[in-house]
């Protein structure tokens, strides 16, 4: 992991866009006035007539996500998460996950790290309204070099997908060469004192507290599932049976997000003592993202310290 | 193939007519008054208008039609059977555990629905998407778009209409079923609706106001609507809610109710005792 070279996981998005427009002539981009900020501008720019701003209108830009999606345009829904997920909830449940079209709804600025605009704006329920919704797969991708994977992946996979991006620059964990599939988690380390699962700006955390605790002895491996629905199973249980001990972490609720998702499996398949590190069923506030990421307690150290415990 | 004939057309109305009727009676619930009150305009979009072939419900370059008020789906399906997409008995069916004709409109489900609807003030905002797609592959096909005059209390109808506005959608032909009635009353009661015409046309669409029952009269609507350049078009289509069956015409009680078997025999009576000169 480059602790240094820092890139937010949306701008990784709207540089992949653009790629993946040439690349396929079928994406569509759409967008709610926030093009900008969700960095779908770049796309706008090299193909503007391929390009949707629906203006702040969220349930109308999922509405035509999906009629675009019945003429074999594969469209990409952008906005900021809440407003994404939130806002539109009942447009991507009554007309795209239900007729199981093809639309892929990206939402940028999920979790408190998007720092100041406060808890309006930090959607911390996202990963769990998206995960109880029959056909729709979800996604959070933990740097650069996963993002871009991710945003071509999903244009190959049939059917709504959701993918969740955040705001922070957060430090680039992979090589430019790294593999990645579809459903599958990504093993760091071989640690056998401990399993920190976590996605999204949280693996980079999980790293930094995985070298806390190799510092003090403590020999853990992180499991970076960018992959939510459907969840790997296997290497979970896998990691339950070798480590024991098994920590989550999560930008987002502890309660229907990343951290349930493993208790399920766990829960059902090896019962195995979870500790959820996450928000804890509270909305967030305003402050700078990284003191933030403190005060709500995601951080490495606290990660660290739960481990320990 | 198109009908021109005006009394073929009264008569295929006619026919949808009947099966909502058996649709709704079968099943035993259903939406029979507004589905009545949209009967004539389906008739005659997919007999005299729409380019379609039920033997292709998937051919991409068809004309879609997307019936926004989605609980008025036997409707629906009472002309697609009608043209031939599956056999009528089908109808029978209707919301039955086993049968393919949900509730409301399932496009994986059903061939020859275009959109899955249902939950309302949504399916205005999928026929923008699909005018617009349709646009961006030069493929010259129309959409029409059917909404309720309850379901335009939804904020999302107008969000739809600015943008059939700001892309010039002259392919996206949205009708109103005005038949002034909503669960609740009168729509003028409900949402305070009025004045709907300059409504429409204060977000930029080119209006044009019909008899919603009259054959002749929605068959010049829609030709015009195609040579219209330039903007979208919103006919309002002046209708009564249970139109064809006495004892529902102008009732809100009829919004989401079965006849019951005397009902159901008298319904069909009347329907059949109707003449057509061919």
């Amino acid at each position: 992991m480059d602790i240094d070279k820092k890139i937010a996981t949306r701008q990784s998005y709207g540089e992949e866009l653009v790629k993946l427009g040439e690349k396929n002539k079928n994406v569509v981009v759409l967008d709610a006035d926030l093009s900008t900020a969700t960095k779908t501008e770049m796309f706008a720019k090299k193909f503007p007539d391929r390009f949707i701003d629906v203006g702040i209108a969220e349930a109308n830009m999922i509405g035509i996500a999906a009629g675009l999606s019945t003429f074999g345009k594969i469209p990409y829904a952008s906005s900021f998460a809440v407003f994404a997920v939130g806002r539109a909830y009942d447009q991507i449940r009554a007309s795209i996950a239900y007729p199981n079209l093809n639309v892929k709804i990206c939402g940028t600025h999920a979790g408190i790290s998007v720092g100041e605009d406060g808890a309006t704006h930090q959607m911390l329920e996202d990963i769990s309204l998206m995960r109880t919704m029959p056909n729709m797969k979800v996604m959070c991708t933990s740097d650069d070099i996963q993002t871009k994977w991710a945003v071509e992946e999903i244009s190959k996979i049939k059917g709504p997908v959701y993918l969740r991006l955040c705001r922070l620059a957060t430090p680039v964990i992979y090589e430019e060469n790294q593999k990645f599939e579809f459903g599958k988690g990504v093993q760091i380390g071989e640690g056998t004192d401990g399993t920190i699962i976590a996605t999204g700006l949280c693996v980079s955390e999980a790293i930094k507290a995985q070298k806390l605790l190799e510092e003090k002895g403590v020999f853990v491996r992180v499991v970076d599932i960018h992959t939510i629905k459907p969840i790997d199973e296997e290497l979970i249980i896998k990691c339950a049976k070798e480590t024991k001990k098994i920590v989550t972490v999560e930008d987002h609720s502890i309660i229907g997000g990343l951290g349930s998702a493993v208790c399920e499996v766990l829960s059902e398949k090896y019962p195995t003592k979870v500790a959820r590190v996450g928000i804890k069923d509270c909305f967030g506030r305003s402050g700078k993202a990284e003191e933030l990421i403190k005060y709500f307690k995601i951080d490495a150290e606290t990660i660290a310290k739960t481990v320990l415990e | 193939m198109k009908i021109t004939n005006i009394d073929a057309l009264k008569m295929k109305a006619n026919n949808v007519r009947k099966g909502i009727i058996e649709a709704v009676y079968s099943a035993k619930s259903g939406h029979p008054g507004g589905s009545l009150s949209c009967a004539d305009i389906l008739a005659v979009l997919y007999f005299n208008q729409m380019n379609v072939n039920e033997k292709k419900p998937d051919d991409i370059n068809r004309d879609r039609l997307v019936l926004s008020k989605g609980h008025c789906s036997p409707a629906l399906y009472s002309v697609l059977a009608e043209k031939g997409y599956f056999d009528k008995e089908n109808l029978k069916s209707f919301r039955n555990i086993n049968s393919f004709l949900q509730g409301h409109p399932d496009m994986v489900k059903v061939p020859g629905v275009d959109m899955t609807t249902g939950s309302l003030g949504q399916g205005l905002s999928a026929s923008v998407g699909m005018a617009l797609a349709s646009k961006m592959n030069g493929a010259g096909c129309r959409v029409y778009c059917i909404i309720g005059d309850g379901e335009i209390d939804e904020g999302q109808i107008w969000e739809a209409c600015m943008m059939a506005y700001k892309y010039h959608l002259d392919n996206l032909c949205v009708i109103l079923d005005y038949n002034h009635l909503q669960i609740d009353g009168r729509v003028e009661d409900v949402s305070g609706l009025d004045n709907v015409e300059g409504k429409f046309k204060s977000f930029g669409f080119s209006v044009l106001q019909v008899d919603g029952h009259n054959i002749n009269s929605l068959i010049d609507c829609f030709n015009t609507a195609k040579q219209t350049k330039g903007v979208p078009t919103m006919i309002i289509a002046n209708t009564i809610k249970g139109k064809g069956i006495s004892y529902m015409e102008g009732k809100a009680d009829w919004h989401g109710k079965a006849p019951n078997e005397e009902e159901y025999n008298k319904a069909m009576t009347e329907l059949d005792t109707l003449e057509f000169n061919q």
